[in-house]
């Protein structure tokens, strides 16, 4: 039923487990990642920042194998420089998406990556595009992905509402994450948060006592 | 006046003692037998314009263009060896659609220039073949934005407001200078275009021809087509008035 056949614990290659998600607002994103990254039972990394720039204003949020999603992020994010430069202006968050889609499609049978591409173009403004295991792409207001997500779908459908603005925004990033992170053995560890607009990039982190707390028993 | 190569110029892959590869000037001298093609940039779309010499009365009166679609936003105007000019067509074809298919989204002029340019320039490098004998006007209108490129056979590739290719070119040009092309609409243009083929039409030593005209722009809501029949039939009609009263001028 798992594809890792490890009922859910997690494979044994190192995994980004997960809770991944992104919101487009009026003026840009906002992007948001747990930051445990799992080796079977162990915990490899705790502090793991999975909120990956691409370009300036481009980010995406990796889930699945770390080694697929950095290589692929690392090809992308080398394609998306020589764009930028050569149409002279800052890339397309579509085309980034594109490109992605491009690898994640072409060598599906070989590569476990969900990713979410997001950022903010002159263009079209804030955009999410999301880009799960088999290799499709669409854009959607917001996406949540990772092993996380499953627990919050109820959740993030009554909570989101069209037009929040940019606080609004990071507020419903951190509840659901906080909640994903409580259920979700794979995930933990602290909220890594992305704000990106024409301005450029606004990071942030909610460690411990700042992190959401909801139901505990 | 022909400079003579005498040994340097026998392929593209040789510089003469002076710096020049005389191959690529004789595939420019292909391009200046072929009849006149104008390309004007305004302030709502461009429209490109060809002088098609008709060497028959038994040619299909539409066959053979010399303008071409290369995508439904970028239109192609060519001048030279027709066959080479050809070649050109598909390559940009074949470029736009690989841009679509690999990132949902039609090719921005500017890179599809820079495509067809290293095409173009990869034929002038090597002694197995020559380079190609033409030269296209490449336009499109997206966001607003009207874009014109010319690129010859050396593979150079520039952006210009008002370009012309072929036999007639440095008077087409002179005509086209005249012209205030940041204040032209589309349909104007239409009429100064046709004006400007009239104008430097050879009626010694070229027959018949015919004005083969398109467009894209806001007129044509972003897509490249042909100009409507009527559209055509009124721009010759201004240009052949003018033409008639600059003659009545001479006396």
């Amino acid at each position: 039923m798992f594809p890792d056949g490890n009922y859910g614990l997690g494979s044994d290659e190192i995994s980004t487990g997960t809770s991944i998600m992104a919101v487009e607002f009026d003026q840009g994103v906002v992007i948001a990642a747990d930051s445990r990254t799992t080796s079977g039972p162990y915990i490899a990394n705790r502090v793991t920042d999975k909120l990956t720039p691409i370009h300036d204003h481009i980010y995406c949020c990796r889930s699945g194998s770390a080694a697929d999603t950095q290589a692929i992020a690392d090809i992308v994010a080398a394609n998306v420089e020589l764009d930028g430069v050569q149409m002279g202006g800052l890339p397309l968050v579509k085309k980034a998406a594109e490109i992605f889609r491009g690898y994640c499609y072409s060598y599906r049978d070989s590569l476990s990556a969900g990713i979410i591409v997001a950022g903010w173009d002159p263009k079209e403004g804030g955009q999410v595009f999301t880009i799960p295991l088999g290799g499709m792409l669409v854009r959607q207001p917001f996406s949540i992905g990772g092993s996380g997500s499953t627990y919050i779908y109820g959740h993030v459908d009554a909570t989101f509402k069209k037009n929040m603005s940019r606080e609004d925004c990071v507020k419903f990033c951190s509840n659901s994450l906080a909640l994903a992170m409580n259920r979700d053995g794979s995930s933990g560890g602290v909220i890594r948060i992305a704000i990106i607009d024409k301005n450029g990039v606004e990071r942030r982190a909610l460690l411990g006592e700042e992190i959401p707390r909801f139901y505990e028993g | 006046m022909s400079s003579i190569g005498t040994g340097y110029d026998l392929s593209a892959a040789q510089f003469s003692p002076d710096g020049r590869v005389f191959q690529v000037e004789y595939a420019l001298k292909a391009v200046e037998n072929s009849s006149t093609a104008v390309g004007i940039k305004c302030k709502d779309g461009i429209v490109l314009a060809v002088e098609k010499l008709i060497s028959s009365k038994l040619h299909e009166k539409d066959s053979n263009q010399r303008i071409c679609n290369i995508d439904s936003h970028i239109g192609m105007a060519v001048a030279g060896l027709l066959t080479d000019a050809r070649e050109v067509v598909d390559i940009a074809r074949s470029e736009a659609a690989n841009y679509r298919a690999q990132y949902s989204a039609p090719v921005p002029l500017k890179y599809l220039v820079e495509r067809v340019a290293s095409y173009v320039h990869a034929y002038t490098l090597y002694a197995a073949v020559r380079p190609f004998g033409a030269s296209v006007l490449l336009a499109s209108f997206v966001d607003d934005k009207p874009e014109l490129y010319m690129v010859d056979p050396s593979g150079v590739a520039l952006g210009y407001n008002g370009c012309a290719i072929g036999k007639a070119r440095q008077g087409a040009k002179t005509e086209i200078e005249k012209l205030k092309l940041g204040e032209l609409t589309c349909e104007e243009a239409l009429k100064e275009a046709a004006k400007v083929i009239y104008v430097v039409h050879d009626e010694v030593k070229d027959k018949s021809f015919q004005l083969q005209m398109s467009w894209v722009g806001t007129n044509s809501k972003g897509r490249h087509q042909r100009v409507p029949e009527e559209l055509v039939e009124s721009a010759e009609a201004y240009a052949k008035q003018s033409m008639e009263e600059s003659d009545s001028d001479d006396e």
